[in-house]
C-alpha cells in the first residue's frame, strides 16, 4: 500500500526542500549520488534505514518523539507493521516504536548512505 | 478533569502536610520512565501493604505502598506516573511535578526519590536523570533489568556511573530480586544529596541525549544485543499474515474466556447463593429483618462477588498480555480498525470483553495511556451487548417473536432479532464513539507512539499482586454500591408491611414507584408493570425476568403468555432496544465513577444511554406499533 505513491511524493518533497537543504544535497551529491535526498520515514521499506533530518510537529509533539529517540540526525529503521503497512514499528535509539503513516510522514529524513 | 474530587481527599491532604514530625513516616517517590519496571519495582518493595493513591487528575491511578526496612522500620514509596522528562506538559507530568517539587495539593513532598531506568537501553533512558538530579533532592538511580542486561552482552559499570552522576547507582532485577539490598540499604541509610555535578540545559533534549549518552560511555556502557526472542516473535506476531491470525486467535480466547469459563463460574456462584439464601431463610422466622437479611444482604453481595470471575480471569489474561509484551502488538494489529471510530488500538480488549461484561473491561482500559481515547473507550464500552442483557433478551424474543426460517433456513427469526440487537449496540457504540472523538473528547492530533517493549517472561507475583489489588478495588469501591442499590431496591420491596411482612410486590413501594411513572414509559406502549421491572433492573439487569415473573405470577410459557397480552409487538420491540441503549446497570455506574474519579462522567453516560434508549423505544414503538 502506498508504495505506488513513493515516486511522486518524494518528488513533492524535494521541491519544497529549502535553500540550506539543497546546498548539503548538491554537497553531499558528489559523493553519495542519490542516496541524501530528502523523503519522510513513509518512504522506508522494511529493513530500510533513514537519518531522521527533521520533524515537522507542533513543538510539543515533536518533543515527545525527539524524548523517544527520533532526534536530528538519528538513524532509523523501519520494522515491520500491522497489515496495509499502517501502523509501523521503527528502530530508534535502542528502543522499537510504532508510528501511524499520519505521524511518520512528518519526520523527514535524509537517505543513510550505508543503505 | 483537574478538579478535586472528593472532600476526604483533602482531609487527609492537611494531615499529610503537616511538617515532619519525629516518627513520621518518610516518603520516597518512585520515578521511571514507562516499561522501565517501575511497577515490578514498586510490588518487590510494597507487596500488598499497598493502597490506592489519590491525585488529583490522575485517572489511571497510582498506588501508595509501606516498604519495610530489614531493622524493622517502614518507608512509605509513592508510585508517580511514568515520565519520559520533567518538563510539565502533559497531565502526567504536572502531577509528578507538582509532587517532586512539593507543590501537591495531596501529597506530602517525598524525602527523596528512587529514578528507575531500564538498563537495556539506558544511553536513552539516563535522559530522566538530569530532571531528577536537579530537583537536588536524594536520589537512588535504579538499573533495573540487570539479568536482561548481561544475558543479552551488554554491561555497565555501576560506581564509575555513580561517579559521572554524583548519586549513588544500584543495579537491580525487580523480577528477581537481584540487588535488591541495595535499594534496602538506600532507604535504610542517610540518604545524602546528591552531589552537583554538570547537568545540561532541562530545555534541550538533543543537549541532554548527549549528556546521557556521555555519562553512559564514561561509565563504560555497553548497549546489549537487540533481544533475539523479541525479532523472532515479532516475525510472527506482526507477519502481514500469521500476526492478524494470531491476533484473531488472542481475541476468540478473550471471547471463550468470558462465555465458557467466567460465565459458567459466575453462573455457579449465583446457584450457589440463592440456595444457601434460601436456606438461611428456612432457619429464620418470616419477618422483614429476613427478607432483608436474604434479599437484601445476602442476595447483594453475591452479585457484587459473581463479578470476580469475570474480572480475575479477564485480568489474569491481559495481565498476561500486558507483561509478556504482546499486548502492544495486538494494539499495533488492531489500530487501523479502531482508527476508523476514532480511537486506537489498546482499545480493542477493552471493548472485546464489554460482550461479558462491561464492569472488568472499563477496568480494563487502564492499559490506554492516551486519556481522550480511554475516556471514549470507559464511555461506549457499556452499549455491547454485555451477558447480563440475555435473559430478558431471551424471555422477550422467545414471547414475541415467531420461530421462523429466514434465508431459506439459514437463520432462524429468533436469532436474527437476537443478532439485530448486537449490532445495534454496536452501531450506538461506534456513533457515540464518533460523536465523543470529534467534540468534547477530540484528541488535538496528539500522534499516536506506542513503544514496543522486549518480550518477557510474565512474574506471577507481579500478576498475583495486580489481581488482588483489581479484586479488592472492585470489592471496595463498586461493592458497596451494588449491596446498597440492592439493600434500597429490597426495602423498597418490602415496605409497606402487610400484617407484618413484605406486601405482594403491586402493593409495595416499588409498586407505588411503578405505578408513578406509568405516564413517563406509556408513549412507549409499556405499562405499571414493565416499570418496575425497569426499577429492579437497575440493581442486576440479569434479574428481569425474575422480577416479571413475580410481578404476573407466572413463569415460562405462563410468563411469556402474560407478556404477549400486556405488550403490543412494537411495545415489545421497544422495550428490547430500550435494554439495548440503556445503561440499566448500578455495578457499571459504580465502576465508571471509580475508574473517571467522580460522578461527572457515569452521570453523563447514564443519561445519554438513557435517551438514547427512550428515544428507541419510541420509535420502535411507533414503527412497529
Amino acid at each position: 500500500m502506498g508504495r505506488k505513491n513513493r515516486g511522486k511524493k518524494r518528488a513533492g518533497i524535494d521541491k519544497r526542500a529549502k535553500a540550506p537543504q539543497t546546498e548539503t544535497v548538491l554537497q553531499l551529491s558528489g559523493n553519495y549520488g542519490l542516496s541524501s535526498r530528502l523523503g519522510t520515514l513513509v518512504d522506508l521499506r522494511r529493513g530500510e534505514a533513514g537519518i531522521v533530518d527533521r520533524l515537522d510537529l507542533p513543538a510539543d509533539d515533536a518533543r515527545r518523539l525527539m524524548e523517544l529517540g527520533f532526534l536530528p540526525g538519528t538513524r532509523v529503521t523501519a520494522g515491520q507493521s500491522a497489515p496495509g503497512g499502517d501502523p509501523r514499528v521503527f528502530q530508534v535509539d535502542g528502543s522499537e516504536i510504532a508510528l501511524r503513516r499520519e505521524t511518520a510522514k512528518l519526520l523527514k529524513i535524509r537517505r543513510d548512505r550505508r543503505n | 478533569m483537574s478538579e478535586c474530587h472528593g472532600c476526604a481527599n483533602c482531609a487527609g491532604t492537611a494531615v499529610a502536610e503537616a511538617p515532619r514530625m519525629a516518627g513520621t513516616q518518610t516518603a520516597v517517590a518512585l520515578v521511571g520512565p514507562p516499561n522501565s519496571g517501575k511497577t515490578t519495582l514498586f510490588n518487590r518493595l510494597t507487596g500488598l501493604r499497598q493502597k490506592v493513591a489519590n491525585f488529583p487528575g490522575v485517572t489511571v491511578e497510582q498506588h501508595s505502598g509501606i516498604a519495610e526496612l530489614p531493622d524493622g522500620r517502614a518507608v512509605r514509596i509513592i508510585d508517580l506516573p511514568g515520565l519520559y522528562s520533567l518538563s510539565p506538559r502533559s497531565e502526567d507530568e504536572q502531577i509528578a511535578y507538582d509532587v517532586l517539587t512539593g507543590h501537591s495539593r495531596s501529597v506530602a513532598k517525598p524525602q527523596a526519590i528512587l529514578l528507575v531506568l531500564d538498563s537495556t537501553n539506558l544511553s536513552r533512558q539516563l535522559m530522566l536523570a538530569a530532571p531528577i538530579l536537579a530537583l537536588n533532592l536524594p536520589t537512588l538511580v535504579i538499573l533495573n533489568l540487570a539479568d536482561d542486561l548481561q544475558l543479552r552482552g551488554g554491561r555497565v559499570d555501576a560506581k564509575a556511573l555513580s561517579a559521572q552522576l554524583g548519586a549513588p547507582v544500584a543495579l537491580v532485577s525487580a523480577r528477581n530480586g537481584e540487588g535488591m539490598s541495595q535499594v534496602l540499604d538506600f532507604l535504610a541509610g542517610a540518604m545524602p544529596k546528591p552531589h552537583r555535578v554538570e547537568l545540561p540545559v532541562l530545555q534541550d533534549v538533543p543537549g541532554c541525549r548527549k549528556w546521557a549518552g556521555a555519562m553512559g560511555a564514561k561509565a563504560g556502557y555497553l548497549a546489549p544485543a537487540p533481544s533475539k526472542w523479541t525479532r523472532r516473535l515479532d516475525k510472527v506476531f506482526l507477519h502481514p499474515v500469521l500476526g492478524p491470525l494470531v491476533f484473531l486467535a488472542v481475541a476468540v480466547a478473550v471471547f471463550q474466556l468470558i462465555f465458557s469459563v467466567a460465565s459458567p463460574l459466575s453462573d455457579l456462584m449465583t446457584d450457589g447463593f440463592d440456595a444457601s439464601g434460601n436456606w438461611i431463610a428456612s432457619l429464620l422466622p418470616v419477618s422483614l429483618f429476613r427478607s432483608v437479611l436474604v434479599d437484601g444482604v445476602w442476595k447483594g453481595l453475591g452479585s457484587v462477588l459473581v463479578f470476580l470471575p469475570q474480572i480475575l480471569l479477564l485480568f489474569l489474561f491481559i495481565g498476561i498480555l500486558e507483561d509478556s509484551g504482546y499486548l502492544s502488538r495486538a494494539a499495533v494489529i488492531a489500530d487501523r480498525t479502531m482508527a476508523h471510530i476514532g480511537l486506537q488500538g489498546k482499545s480493542f480488549i477493552p471493548l472485546l470483553s464489554a460482550y461479558g461484561c462491561a464492569v472488568p473491561a472499563i477496568m480494563a482500559t487502564r492499559t490506554i495511556e492516551n486519556k481522550r481515547d480511554r475516556m471514549a473507550t470507559i464511555l461506549i464500552a457499556p452499549f455491547m451487548t454485555c451477558s447480563a442483557r440475555m435473559p430478558i433478551y431471551l424471555l422477550m424474543i422467545a414471547a414475541f417473536i415467531p420461530q421462523k426460517n429466514l434465508l431459506g433456513g439459514l437463520l432462524g427469526m429468533q436469532s436474527a432479532v437476537m443478532l439485530g440487537l448486537y449490532v445495534l449496540g454496536f452501531l450506538a457504540a461506534v456513533m457515540t464513539a464518533k460523536l465523543l472523538k470529534s467534540t468534547v473528547l477530540k484528541s488535538s492530533r496528539t500522534p499516536f507512539l506506542l513503544e514496543m517493549p522486549a518480550y518477557r517472561w510474565p512474574a506471577s507475583r507481579s500478576l498475583g499482586l495486580r489481581l488482588y489489588d483489581r479484586g479488592m478495588v472492585f470489592i471496595k469501591q463498586a461493592g458497596t454500591i451494588i449491596l446498597g442499590v440492592t439493600i434500597v431496591v429490597c426495602l423498597l420491596m418490602s415496605f409497606p408491611l402487610v400484617h407484618g411482612s413484605a406486601p405482594a410486590i403491586q402493593n409495595s413501594l416499588l409498586g407505588s414507584i411503578g405505578h408513578a411513572m406509568e405516564p413517563l414509559i406509556r408513549p412507549l406502549g409499556l405499562n405499571w408493570k414493565i416499570g418496575i421491572a425497569i426499577i429492579t433492573s437497575l440493581a442486576a439487569r440479569e434479574t428481569t425476568p425474575a422480577t416479571l415473573g413475580a410481578i404476573y405470577g407466572a413463569t415460562g410459557p405462563h410468563l411469556q403468555a402474560a407478556l404477549r397480552q400486556d405488550l403490543s409487538l412494537g411495545a415489545a420491540i421497544g422495550l428490547l432496544v430500550f435494554f439495548a441503549f440503556a445503561l440499566q446497570c448500578t455495578s457499571t455506574v459504580a465502576i465508571v465513577r471509580r475508574e473517571t474519579g467522580g460522578w461527572k462522567w457515569p452521570i453523563l453516560q447514564f443519561t445519554y444511554m438513557g435517551v438514547l434508549a427512550y428515544i428507541g423505544a419510541f420509535v420502535a414503538y411507533h414503527l412497529i406499533g
